[in-house]
């Protein structure tokens, strides 16, 4: 049968281009894969090649013609047993890009309207398992609480593994891990080199073949250096592959300022890690939160990025004494009740809040303190109820202002609660610079709890 | 402590880690294969050839959009190297992807359907050509980020070892790939961990169009594991029996619980980079050169009809049916359908995840 040879679309912007020069003439036997043509393109001077064998029937676009439309027929290719006569039947021209198989009268029908297709998923807030009445507690550090996470889980499942730097034989840089390597031994919680791209990437590996890492930063800093594997090829996968794949792990480490540590190590993620889809982001401020969350995460059949304070690990909570206290990753908490003013914060921010509540009491002012605790899914709903009721929202983070956290409640609330709204909202953020070393500098740089009493008074126009 | 330190470094203390490797030998490529074998080879090669050349011409249709990499003059690393594979032994690789999805088993139907981005597709229209997976088939991708295959790769040797399941990850990697740090870091734990991972360099001697003698400062890519103390052999790509013969070799290496090891595939592509590649960094000689006198299923065409195993006849019927399947899949990819406007929200997070549900 005779085949129609189409002017190629040669790059993923090409609409038309110039036929420079055949190779080949009327009457010549073509193989597959030979080069028969040369095509200027917008980017350069391609080769065409032949995809079947034949012989070239008839030239129907000469050399040196220009503007010549992807998918116009420029020659006629005749196969074994088509004589040079064969008729050649009129070529059907679609135009570049138009999905073959569909007809142009049907598709208008089919079309959805856009609104259908851009409506993103609602999330639904999920609530904690009440606690059994009479339920006691444990006084524990976050510390030891995110250690009996892990070591509950992998006591549960052997698929569970600890892997990073120094969570071994040192007992954990920040004595998280402490005491795992002797429960478990080191084929369970493994040191790794000083290595964070090669070890990132072995536990998405380990991962998606079915093992589920709990893969530990010094801190997030260094997870920088990582970071591609946990997007591109963590996060990501998922999506990629139709649902095929999956990838359940867990990133965790110390996030944020620590103190006197210079730039390089004192940088906030959440950020970052909440403007991915396909990440879950979690970061807790008690060590219930932290144990029950962590807990979560380890079962969580995505990709979870657990951020921690290293200033948070040495505080105090109480931890309800029940084996399987699981929490429900994308919930936030309401720490105190107010009337007067909405305060959001999460992780270690939620210390200068604490510390400015009791001066505002003095002022006669009533806050409403929510913890986050998970920055992705954003539980935007138990925020937004809490702005009905005070008409008032200041948001509180150790993150950069541009495009923080803080940020993007801003814009929800004002696009959900607009009405509800008595004053603008406002953010106390980490100013926006690199985090300088002078302790003075340093704290100046940070958020603080004069600066979160000075925020609220603004936003209650006193 | 200092100073012997600084002292060992500098009169060398430690034996040259390179004279400590021993690398076993390869089997004679003349007997790694009968002539059955060679046979099933040869259709196995043709089938990726065909299936290329179709999707090329696609592309030209504009039928696939976006990158599309071409495999062909390379087919005989692929079909040697997973002929002597187990079952269950796991393989991922880059972007040039097609003809190990293929070697694979994977469907061609559903590969092509996703190089047009339909619903029928293997990632139902949602990866393309740099992005497909087959649990079924252990085809772990498919990865669009040059060398981010390769710890991944890794670490699915880690879960080999750590289970105890006796399979080895084919993890194959370009001789782009081989400059980028994370192969190095992944080399490093392979090595320190025993894992059995089996390194395919595919060295088709053009990192898009850098070659390696400008890219590299150690041009024997299979001498890249050396200071890991991973051994290393280069092998003749474009001869399907010396990629079989070798990784045969290799394959048993891994599963004796003797750690990783790395295989240099000197091969060749025919085709640009990608589709929008005019190779001009390149002697058309050399193409030509290779095509002609190094082909991998002419190479292997030629011994058959030699022997007399089979006739030019059976060629053309073979030819016949590797068609008819490249043309069913090609119609199958162009009559599935768009996917389904709901699909631009599924697949994000994993389907049991409570917290959040899609609107009814």
């Amino acid at each position: 049968m005779a085949i129609d040879l189409l002017m190629p679309a040669l790059s993923p912007t090409m609409e038309e281009g110039t036929l420079t020069k055949w190779l080949v003439k009327e009457g010549d036997e073509v193989h597959s894969g030979d080069i028969i043509a040369e095509i200027e393109t917008d980017k350069a001077t391609m080769e065409f090649e032949a995809a079947d064998d034949g012989r070239i029937g008839r030239i129907l676009v000469a050399e040196g013609t220009g503007n010549v439309k992807v998918n116009t027929p420029i020659a006629v290719l005749l196969e074994e047993g088509d004589s040079a006569d064969a008729k050649v039947k009129e070529p059907e021209v679609k135009p570049a890009g138009a999905p073959a198989g569909k007809t142009e009268a049907a598709a208008p029908e089919k079309k959805p309207e856009p609104k259908e297709a851009s409506a993103a998923p609602r999330i639904e807030a999920v609530s904690d398992p009440e606690l059994p009445e009479g339920a006691s507690f444990t006084r524990q550090t976050v510390r030891e609480a995110l250690r009996d996470a892990m070591a509950e889980e992998m006591r549960r499942d052997p698929s569970v593994f600890v892997m990073g730097e120094e969570v071994g034989q040192y007992q954990g840089a920040y004595k998280v891990t402490q005491g795992l390597l002797d429960e478990f031994g080191a084929s369970r919680i493994v040191d790794t080199p000083i290595t964070e791209h090669g070890f990132t990437g072995l536990g998405v590996g380990a991962a998606m073949a079915g093992l589920r890492p709990v893969v530990e930063f010094m801190t997030f800093n260094f997870a920088m250096q990582a970071i591609d594997q946990i997007i591109n090829s963590a996060t990501k996968t998922r999506y990629m592959s139709g649902g095929q794949m999956s990838c359940p792990i867990v990133f965790r480490g110390p996030n944020g300022p620590a103190a006197r540590v210079g730039a390089q190590h004192s940088q906030d993620y959440s950020a970052w890690y909440s403007h991915v889809p396909g990440l879950r982001v979690i970061a807790p401020f008690s060590a219930a939160d932290a144990k029950g969350l962590l807990k979560a995460a380890i079962r969580d059949p995505n990709p979870v990025i657990f951020l921690e304070n290293e200033i948070l690990y040495g505080k105090t909570f109480d931890v309800p004494d029940i084996p399987d206290h699981v929490l429900s990753i994308g919930k936030a908490r309401v720490m105190k009740e107010g009337r007067d003013v909405t305060v959001v914060s999460f992780s270690h921010g939620l210390t200068y809040c604490l510390d400015a509540i009791p001066e505002l009491e003095k002022l006669g002012i009533d806050v409403e303190l929510i913890d986050l605790r998970s920055l992705r899914p954003l539980d935007i709903g138990t925020v937004i109820a809490s702005v009905k009721k005070t008409n008032r929202l200041v948001t509180v983070e150790e993150t950069w202002p541009q495009s923080g956290v803080g940020a993007e409640i801003a814009a929800q609330v004002q696009a959900l609660a607009f009405d509800y709204l008595d004053a603008p909202i406002l953010r106390v953020t980490q100013k926006d610079v690199p985090m300088p070393y002078a302790a003075n500098l340093e704290k100046l740089a940070l958020p603080s709890a004069d600066e979160v009493v000075e925020t609220v008074k603004a936003v209650c126009y006193r | 402590m200092a100073n012997d330190a600084a002292e060992s470094v500098k009169t060398g203390d430690k034996p040259a880690v390179a004279g400590s490797i021993v690398t076993p030998p390869i089997p004679d490529p003349e007997t790694a294969m009968t002539s059955p074998e060679l046979l099933t080879a040869y259709r196995e090669m043709l089938l990726i050839r065909r299936f290329e050349e179709r999707a090329g011409q696609m592309y030209g249709m504009g039928l696939i959009g976006g990158f599309c990499h071409l495999y062909i003059g390379q087919e005989a690393v692929v079909v040697g190297a997973l002929g002597a594979r187990d079952p269950g032994d796991q393989v991922i690789t880059a972007y040039r992807d097609h003809g190990h999805m293929l070697a694979t088993g994977m469907d061609p139907k559903g590969v092509m359907a996703e190089l047009t981005g339909r619903e029928g597709g293997y990632s139902r229209g949602k990866g393309g050509s740099m992005h497909m997976f087959s649990r079924e088939k252990n085809f772990f991708g498919g990865h669009g980020i040059v060398g981010a295959q390769v710890p991944i790769g890794t670490g699915i040797g880690f879960s080999n070892k750590y289970t105890g399941n006796g399979k080895v990850c084919l993890t194959f990697l370009g001789d782009g790939a081989v400059n980028q740090g994370q192969v190095y870091e992944s080399f490093n734990m392979a090595e320190l961990w025993q894992l059995p991972v089996v390194y395919v360099i595919e060295n088709n001697q053009y990192a898009m169009g850098m070659s390696v003698a400008r890219s590299s400062a150690e041009t024997n890519l299979s001498r890249r594991g050396l200071s890991f103390n991973i051994p290393g052999e280069q092998v003749d790509g474009m001869d399907v029996r010396a990629v079989r013969a070798a990784c045969a070799m290799a394959l048993e290496w891994c599963r004796s619980g003797k750690g990783p090891i790395i295989l240099e595939m000197k091969t060749y592509r025919y085709r640009g980079h990608s589709m929008s590649d005019p190779a001009k960094y390149r002697a058309k000689e050399e193409v030509d050169k290779m095509r002609h006198d190094h082909d991998p299923l002419e190479l292997v065409r030629q011994r058959l009809l030699a022997e007399g195993f089979v006739t030019e006849d059976k060629f053309k019927e073979i030819d016949k049916e590797v068609k008819a399947i490249v043309t069913e899949a090609a119609e199958f990819a162009q009559a599935s359908p768009e996917p389904d406007p709901a699909e631009l929200w599924t697949d994000v997070l994993a389907p049991d995840a409570s917290s959040v549900k899609a609107e009814a």
